[in-house]
């Protein structure tokens, strides 16, 4: 188990359960986080769970893939801390993560 | 106006459920016409995971969105359905009675089909073009702001600022730049996902300094009455730059919404579609809803549950097209009048 915060656009914070070997976006899914579409299931293939990966964590989530950058193209207000969250995987070291969501994925 | 296609039902998605109700439907002898948005078959299958495999058909330990698609294509065939891709239906009129039911139904592209009855199989809605959240973007929309493009006409001798690093923002750039007076292709890096051919061509339009390529993204928009003047892009220094455009054409992808059948008179349950789990149909008699697109208690967004769906609402349909017809029940793997319309006896 490793906990997972989600900053909302309007700065509102929840923290959840989140499964090893699950993912971020399944996690939000699971937890009814707002501001997370997900409308493609977790293909990698929507953009609309678009998050902003707090600074202090990105060299633990990494970059996104090739794949997932082109993916973001789709995305709007990209920063360099943009992530797809369908493509985070949850592991032990992610324990304490936190992620802001965009007010907009589409 | 155009002529008006006469049918027995009008399947509202291409996607796996509305192509399936097509067999299901074709066996008890009922003619089918099919719209979808998209311009192809398969729904969300083939616009977002055409790789992706699937684990959950029956009888697939294994099979792609598209592979699925494409097996369900061929399996309608023997029903000749028509299929009309890139239109959307806008409209749904009721002609008849509860007993007798005739629906109107329109399209954005003008055609007008009557028919007895309507099967919604339209999955999360349509899919329709991401609109950037760019404040005020609404007032531009339809006059400046274009999603996509219906006369070449409507860009001529206009700066155009085109939004995106895919084919169809590189496509259009391309197309465009000749009728254009100049064209400005604002992306948010400097790599782009469109077909190499098409990279090539904008990249040399650029060095001949026939076109502007900005790496950055649209910040705020500037105009009056609904006619664009200024785009202010935010470049990745984080510096701002001013960049006159009268026709601006963002292309972010798709996202599916539920569109004009809010407009139907259906009752509707956060956006979906109620039907009952006898003959999947809704609040309105000969209008069935099946697929991700209905809801019912113990509901599940499977395919195989679009495909039972099809298969019952069928069955009701044939009481509305043929009420004079008994209906016997038959399998495909014994009946050989059903594998004579299968075109296999």
């Amino acid at each position: 188990m490793a906990k997972i915060t989600f900053v909302d656009s309007e700065g509102k914070s929840r923290t959840v359960d989140a499964e090893v070997g699950s993912t971020v976006m399944e996690t939000a899914i699971r937890n009814s986080i707002p501001e997370i579409l997900a409308e493609c299931g977790g293909a990698c293939a929507c953009a609309t769970c678009h998050v902003y990966v707090d600074e202090g964590w990105l060299a633990k989530t990494g970059k996104a893939s090739a794949m997932e950058e082109d993916m973001l193209d789709f995305a709007f207000e990209v920063k360099p801390t943009s992530r797809l969250s369908c493509q985070i995987k949850v592991t032990a070291d992610l324990d304490g993560l936190v992620v802001n969501t965009p007010g907009k994925q589409g | 106006m155009s002529d008006i296609i006469a049918t027995d039902v009008v399947i509202v998605g291409a996607g796996p459920a509305g192509l399936f109700a097509v067999f299901e439907l074709g066996l008890l002898d009922i003619r089918a016409h099919l719209v979808d948005i998209l311009p192809r078959a398969g729904g969300q299958c083939s616009e977002l995971y055409p790789e992706k495999p699937i684990y959950d058909i029956p009888g697939f330990p294994i099979v792609t969105g598209q592979g699925l698609v494409d097996n369900l294509v061929q399996q309608i065939e023997p029903f000749h359905p028509t299929y009309h891709f890139g239109e959307m239906v806008v409209s749904l009129e009721a002609l008849g009675t509860a007993d007798k039911p005739a629906f109107r139904v329109q399209t954005d592209a003008g055609k007008t089909f009557e028919c007895k009855c309507v099967i919604v199989a339209a999955g999360g809605g349509s899919f329709q073009p991401k609109k950037p959240p760019i404040a005020g973007i609404d007032a531009y929309e339809g006059k400046s702001v274009h999603y996509a493009v219906r006369r070449m006409e409507d860009f001529r001798d206009h700066n155009v600022m085109i939004v995106g690093g895919g084919d169809s923002a590189l496509d259009w750039t391309l197309n465009l730049h000749p009728v254009a007076k100049r064209i400005t292709l604002v992306h948010r890096r400097d790599e782009f996902r469109g077909a190499p051919h098409s990279v090539n061509s904008m990249r040399e339009l650029v060095e001949a300094g026939k076109m502007d390529l900005v790496i950055g993204q649209v910040g705020s928009l500037a105009g009056e009455g609904g006619e664009l003047k200024t785009a202010t892009v935010k470049l990745n220094d984080g510096t701002t730059r001013d960049i006159a455009c009268e026709r601006m054409m963002p292309f972010f992808g798709l996202t599916m919404k539920l569109g004009p059948i809010a407009d139907w008179g259906l009752n509707l349950h956060e956006n979906l579609v109620p039907a009952d789990t006898e003959k999947f149909e809704t609040s309105t008699p000969g209008i069935f809803a099946i697929g991700d697109i209905n809801t019912y208690p113990g509901k599940l967004k499977l395919i195989l549950s679009g495909f039972h769906e099809g298969a019952l609402a069928a069955q009701k349909v044939h009481r509305y097209v043929y009420p004079d017809k008994k209906l016997t029940f038959q399998y495909t793997t014994s009946s050989t009048s059903l594998q004579k319309k299968l075109g296999v006896n």
